[in-house]
């Protein structure tokens, strides 16, 4: 067989582009495969979800399309050049499962973390960080500190953070995983404006179904041991930017929360795509 | 998780801050009642002999000439040094030795403040420095100083560059600076080695290198383990610089005094204890001024709220 480059050849219009991706970690008890044969395109402007039980490899992905693991095969592209060029361009935000606020720096200072970083000039700096504040409504506690804040605010700000460069794409792993309900729900209704409004590609980890309903135009249902895509599950709910809150007792919103719990229950049971037809 | 609610938290803590250092004060004083009445308390009723296990004296004895009155220490205090016309009182004299002894210590502090965190970078930068250095920094703190003073001394005397004379509080101030560097070398390595992995990531993402890694991650998270170093290396500065003036013979300091006044107890018992007092006093001034670093620090030292 001669390799020919992928069929649909990845160019700078897809965000992210996963082709035959591997990865294994070798530890003392021997070999763990995270992922397997894992082919994933995620275009701009699009919010997909990564769903699966624990251990199937959701942080992984995530951590191989931000340049901080490297699969051990296949490619992973971003926006058109090597996830490795795309961290060392800042073609993404990042925004982990815990707030990761420094906690000597205020509000405003976390979110000014970045643009310091990356030399934004002090005046241009102010004014985005006002910008920020006001975007994720922390305007009241631009200078207190991180242990003055709760939870969701703490989460607020590391999204205000990861939005600071105006990435064109979101790397977002169970960001609101410690969160109340209520909190939950405020947050994600405000992430899809804010995506709306930033036009970022978003990739999203999340145990939870109906927050990946609610929120994504795709949901990619994963399997374990070796984590696999088992499923893609295209949401039939209009566009993820108009959706508001009442979309969640809507018909077609417990429709395709059936149709992923479907595929997730499946998953193990069927094995890989493709199987089940022959 | 109402925001009011939470905008109200910082003075409580403020108030409850002032109240724990009253506390603290209060604590510190009673201690030093409570030394005052234990030393009276042996004295009247310890054996007159003191206790004796074996050969050597554990407990001394209790007469004025080996313990003298608390009262009578303090009142020696304010008495002339000597007999002699225009002497200064006593406690005059012990307060300018004091300060020269602070003043050398400080420098010896300096010196090793800069090269602990020196060391420590090296260590953190350099993983093989770390496993290469870290055994012989622990290593040069078993070398005993008295062994070690004299020889410093004459290394010194034959430093001359230029117009720069090697001065004899220079060799005090470096066996200070060689007491005072190792608990920073070895606090400020666990601190540069602190940060949260979460923390040390986001940097990464940002493909920053390790100057800017080191700036606004490392160093901010060393602060909580350099404070206490910093404060341990200030007493430590104080006992090396007091010993040293001992062991070289550097006349006008508090290490000086201890001897000379030592010499005199059989007539003058009371002065004796004087420039003790004033050593102890000494570290105690030395380790507290490094608490107001804490104080301009104090925003390194919060830890983000566990959600
Ligand atoms: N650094 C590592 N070294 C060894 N094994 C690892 C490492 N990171 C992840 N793994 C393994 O890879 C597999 C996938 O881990 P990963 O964290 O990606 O799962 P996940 O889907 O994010 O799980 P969860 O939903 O619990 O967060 C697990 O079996 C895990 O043990
Ligand atoms: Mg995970």
């Amino acid at each position: 067989m001669i390799p020919t480059s992928t069929s649909t050849p990845p160019s700078a219009a897809t965000a992210v582009s996963a082709r035959g991706v591997d990865k294994t970690f070798s530890t003392k008890q021997g070999e763990v495969v995270a992922l397997s044969g894992i082919d994933l395109d995620v275009a701009p402007g699009e919010f997909v979800s990564l769903i699966g039980p624990s251990g199937c490899g959701k942080s992984t992905l995530l951590r191989l399309i931000a340049d901080l693991d490297s699969p051990s095969a296949g490619t992973v592209e971003v926006f058109g050049t090597s996830a490795h060029q795309a961290r060392i361009d800042q073609r993404y935000g990042i925004a982990f499962q815990q707030a990761g606020l420094l906690p000597w720096r205020t509000v405003a200072g976390n979110i000014a973390l970045p643009l310091e970083l990356h030399g934004m000039a002090p005046a241009e700096r102010t004014a985005r960080v006002d910008e920020l504040v006001a975007l994720v409504g922390l305007g009241d506690f631009a200078q207190k500190f991180p242990d003055q804040l709760s939870g969701g605010m703490q989460q607020r700000v590391a999204i205000a953070r990861a939005l600071a460069e105006k990435p064109a794409l979101l790397l977002m792993d169970e960001p609101f995983g410690a969160l109340d309900e209520m909190t939950r729900e405020y947050m994600q209704t405000e992430l899809l404006r804010i995506a709306a409004e930033t036009g970022a590609a978003v990739v999203f980890v999340t145990h939870s179904i109906p927050e990946a309903v609610y929120l994504s135009d795709r949901v990619v249902v994963m399997s374990p041991r070796p984590g696999r895509i088992a499923d893609i599950v295209p949401m039939r709910l209009g566009r993820a930017a108009d959706r508001a809150d009442d979309l969640r007792e809507d018909g077609a919103f417990f429709e395709m929360i059936t149709a992923v719990r479907e595929a997730l229950h499946g998953a193990p049971v069927t094995g890989p795509r493709g199987v089940e037809t022959r | 998780m109402t925001d009011a609610a939470i905008a109200l938290t910082p003075p409580r803590r403020r108030a409850r801050d002032r109240g724990a250092r009253l506390r603290l004060w209060g604590y510190g004083l009673l201690g030093l009642l409570l030394l005052a009445v234990g030393w009276e308390l042996y004295k009247a009723m310890g054996p007159a002999d003191g206790v004796v296990i074996g050969d050597a004296r554990v407990l001394p004895r209790t007469s004025d000439l080996a313990m003298p009155h608390v009262w009578e220490m303090a009142t020696r205090l304010l008495e002339p040094v000597t007999r002699a016309e225009g002497a200064r009182p006593l406690w005059l004299e012990i307060v300018l030795a004091a300060a020269l002894t602070l003043g050398i210590a400080a420098a010896g502090w300096v010196v090793g403040v800069v090269v602990g965190i020196a060391l420590a970078l090296i260590m953190q930068r350099w993983h093989l420095a770390e496993s290469a250095m870290l055994p012989w920094i622990v290593l040069s703190q078993t070398v005993p100083l008295i062994a070690f003073a004299p020889l410093v001394r004459s290394w010194g005397s034959r430093i001359e560059i230029g117009a720069f004379e090697w001065q004899d509080w220079m060799s005090v101030a470096v066996i200070a600076s060689y007491l005072a560097f190792f608990p920073v070398a070895v606090g400020a390595l666990r601190g540069l080695q602190a940060p949260d992995a979460i923390h040390l990531e986001l940097l990464r993402t940002y493909s920053v290198g390790w100057w800017a890694t080191l700036r606004s991650v490392r160093l901010p998270a060393a602060v909580p383990y350099l404070l206490p170093a910093l404060r341990l290396a200030a007493a430590n500065a104080v006992v090396g610089a007091i010993v040293a003036e001992v062991s070289t013979g550097l006349q006008g300091g508090i290490g000086r005094l201890i001897i000379q006044y030592a010499g005199q107890a059989s007539g003058d018992p009371a002065k004796a204890w004087a420039p003790i007092a004033g050593a102890v006093a000494l570290g105690l001034i030395a380790a507290g001024s490094v608490a107001i670093l804490g104080l301009i620090f104090r925003n390194y030292r919060r830890a983000e709220a566990t959600q």
